[in-house]
């Protein structure tokens, strides 16, 4: 048993150094280039919504990290589960959840999510096996863990993917899920994305060891460091991962190196990096842009492109005109779904 | 002079044990950490050390004698050059009571037991049990183990986990023979990990199974508080009613004895605070078994608060098929005209041992068991109320904050023109836990201080 891991493990670390990944056919390609957008174009005008002050509270923005979950959703198969924080309305749409329901819930209204009650951090669909949405650093994982859990109770081949960040892995009940996870062999895929802040935070200044696919070594649990900017060495690592879960070996730890390009949340003033240093991974790495370049290299033609941009754009536009207009709840529903 | 081997304390709630083997004859050489007897208390079979050396004089209790109460004399030992002819200059062995066991007479190397209150005699019928139902004798721990048993059959969805519940049998012995009727699969050992087991735990509700955790104490809840609040609790209503969790959290919880400060709070308050948690804290067997049937039922998240000084408690249990209490209704346990107590899990073994008091000075008091303290049964309290015009409410934990003092104002609010003095609470003193057993014994309430109160509110 801890041959094949030590193997895994160990070859895991090649992987970002190991050359381009798999290529994507032309469909794959299209498809990511679309559920990216539809997150990026989402978010700018969830950003821009908040500061009409349609969205209050608290908003995490993904502008950045798109390729990590489109990527991992390619990977999925119906009925894995998805699980994460509080920077979550990538997630949502990446699994199908409508881009209607999720603005709606920022917005506070009646058709949101979870009508109105949870706002942009506590959303879940239970249809499209996403259990939210989590405001607590770090519970998702004990969470997601459980819901490996269930698989393994239940005998059925599904993988529970747990994404946490940089900051919620210094969290001490990170450590007691990896330990039954492994004790247990559950299958769950700890998505790790290190978008290098832990919201002003940097890794360096936070984390004694800064390589996340090593985190789970003292557990047994192999890792790999996946470039996350980039869609398709996201679903090559998903793919492997999901299938040394389903085959019955435990959980699987996946670091995605990623990057936020908007502050923490909308009040932070990011102070801590500088402006080029945000450029610069802009213009030399936005997953985006990526598949972008290699769709017109293959030749496919601006026009199409522009297609899928405007089919996003109206999502998007919908999804703003509709929480905007959609009724606040009924007042009573204060006193609803506390117990059931 | 011959040395006596008393009857050892093995846990800090042991009063009895049944003698069940010597394994050392009269005659025969002991040495220091000799195993001379198996001693089985209620939580496990525990063998006896012995800590002076010679010869075994006489077996003062032999093999298969039950109920043995701590620091009976159970043998003697005979030093060198001592013969069985100084026996007789040994103390005459007698088998003292349970509750006669007094902690000042304890010798120095046998933890002291805490008297336990005597168990209670029910003077009102249980509404929800049909007249003529046969019962049973069951301990506590016996009839929460049934109360899982018998759920684990029902639904193959139900699964127990915490430290060690499965192979260990309990650490309490609650979950005694689980594992071995519902494999491993479904009896879970964690690890010490009570955060992450709890998360776990969570989260596999989240997906429709329904698991019982059980924390060895509430204490060590503590560690879980987040999941079991921030996660459990509120995810139903974050959801927009999509999304929540059946799922049990059990243990012992407040006071045991002589475990000090960090092993004996009472968190009946806190849970009780928390909407979206259910919290049920049981006084008699039958409630346990009953009420802990309907907390496996139940959809919701449920805090499920033991009492390890109860365990070993017997009472009568229902013989049928299905014997499930409803959650949220309290009990009159005792009717009485003049005062109305009020109280929960163990406070009962106060309440009633001040009715009996209060009785003898001709003042009948009415006696609630709440049973449920999330959500609350205000009506019972209230009607109660409206009789007496007189309420004292009995808890264990602190005062400030507490469920007395939620009782206490939900009575203002219902009832304030049907009282006739204000109410009055007997609580645990507000102090962490000492350790010193008379220090211990202050810090908790007892059945003086409710017949206390109960004659102040009744201006006797």
């Amino acid at each position: 048993m801890a041959a094949p891991k030590k193997a895994a493990a160990s070859t895991a670390q090649d992987k970002t150094d190991g050359g381009s990944p798999p290529e994507f056919t032309r469909e794959q390609e299209l498809k990511a280039l679309r559920d990216m957008l539809l997150i990026r174009r989402f978010e700018e005008k969830a950003g821009q919504l908040y500061g009409m002050g349609a969205i209050g509270g608290f908003c995490h923005l993904y502008i950045g990290q798109e390729a990590v979950v489109v990527g991992m959703q390619m990977a999925l198969k119906p009925g894995d589960q998805v699980i994460t924080g509080y920077r979550d309305h990538g997630h949502m749409l990446a699994t199908g959840m409508e881009a209607n329901g999720v603005m709606a819930e920022l917005t506070g209204r009646r058709g949101g999510y979870s009508k109105g009650k949870g706002g942009s951090m506590h959303m879940f669909s239970k249809e499209k096996h996403f259990y939210g949405g989590h405001g607590i650093v770090g519970a998702q994982v004990s969470l997601g863990t459980g819901l490996a859990f269930a698989n393994h109770y239940r005998d059925n081949d599904n993988v529970s993917v747990t994404y946490f960040g940089d900051g919620a892995a210094n969290q001490g009940q990170v450590y007691e899920s990896f330990n039954m996870a492994e004790l247990w062999k559950l299958p769950v895929i700890y998505v790790i994305e290190n978008n290098r802040y832990a919201m002003g935070t940097s890794v360096s200044r936070a984390s004694a060891q800064q390589d996340f696919s090593k985190r789970g070594a003292s557990f047994n649990i192999p890792g790999q460091q996946v470039d996350g900017m980039d869609v398709r060495a996201v679903k090559a690592a998903g793919d492997e991962a999901a299938a040394w879960c389903r085959a019955g070996k435990g959980p699987f730890i996946l670091e995605m190196q990623t990057y936020r390009y908007r502050g923490h949340s909308m009040s932070d003033p990011a102070k801590y990096r500088t402006r080029e240093e945000v450029e610069k991974v802009r213009h030399d790495q936005d997953p985006i842009e990526q598949v972008r370049n290699r769709l017109l290299a293959a030749k496919v033609s601006e026009q199409d492109l522009k297609a899928i941009d405007a089919e996003v754009r109206e999502i998007v536009n919908a999804s703003a005109d509709f929480a905007q207009h959609d009724p606040e709840p009924d007042a009573a529903e204060l006193w609803t779904d506390i117990y059931r | 002079m011959p040395i006596q081997v008393l009857m050892p304390a093995l846990s800090p709630t042991m009063e009895k044990g049944n003698l069940s083997k010597w394994l050392k004859k009269e005659g025969e050489t002991i040495k220091s950490g000799d195993v001379i007897a198996e001693i089985e208390t209620d939580k496990a079979t525990m063998e006896v050390e012995a800590t002076d050396e010679g010869t075994l004089g006489k077996i003062l209790i032999p093999e298969g004698t039950a109920d043995v109460a701590v620091n009976t004399p159970i043998a003697t030992i005979l030093a060198d050059g001592e013969s069985a002819a100084d026996l007789a200059k040994a103390p005459a062995p007698q088998q003292k009571a349970a509750e006669s066991a007094a902690p000042a007479a304890a010798k120095a190397e046998a933890p002291a037991p805490k008297a336990a209150p005597a168990p209670q005699a029910v003077a009102e019928p249980d509404p929800e049990v049909p007249a003529g139902t046969e019962m049973v004798t069951q301990t506590i721990r016996e009839a929460l183990r049934d109360a899982m048993a018998e759920e684990m059959r029902r639904d193959a969805d139900v699964f127990v986990m915490g430290e060690e519940v499965a192979e260990y049998q309990g650490a309490y012995k609650v979950t005694q023979g689980l594992l071995q009727e519902f494999g491993a699969k479904r009896v879970i050992d964690t690890p010490i990990t009570e955060h992450g087991f709890a998360g776990i735990g969570v989260g596999a509700a989240m997906t429709g199974l329904k698991p019982i955790v059980e924390f060895m104490t509430f204490n060590f809840a503590m560690q879980a508080i987040d999941q079991i609040i921030n996660s459990a609790a509120k995810t139903l209503y974050m959801s927009g009613g999509q999304m929540g969790c059946s799922i049990v959290f059990r243990g012992p919880n407040g006071a045991a004895a002589r475990v000090a400060a960090q092993h004996s709070q009472d968190y009946s308050s806190w849970y009780s605070n928390v909407p979206g948690l259910k919290v049920v804290a049981p006084f008699s067997a039958a409630d346990y078994k009953g009420l802990l049937k309907a907390a496996i039922r139940d959809p919701n998240p449920v805090i499920f608060l033991e009492n390890e000084m109860l365990y070993g408690h017997t009472g009568e249990v229902p013989k049928l098929d299905d014997f499930v209490i409803p959650i949220g209704k309290a009990r009159i346990v005792r009717s009485g005209s003049h005062v109305t107590i009020i109280s929960w899990s163990n406070g009962m073994s106060y309440a009633l041992k001040a009715a009996d008091e209060l009785a003898k000075d001709g003042i009948e008091a009415e006696v609630i068991d709440l049973r449920t303290l999330r959500p609350m049964d205000t009506e019972t309290i209230v009607n109660s109320v409206k009789k007496t015009g007189r309420a004292v409410t009995v808890e264990e934990g602190w005062a400030q904050s507490g469920v007395g003092a939620e009782i206490a104002a939900r009575i203002m609010e219902h009832a304030f023109d049907y009282l006739d003095a204000p109410v009055a609470r007997v609580s645990g003193k507000d102090v962490p836990m000492p350790y010193a057993a008379n220090l211990e014994k202050l810090a908790l309430p007892s059945a003086a201080e409710v017949v206390e109160a109960a004659k102040a509110v009744c201006y006797r």
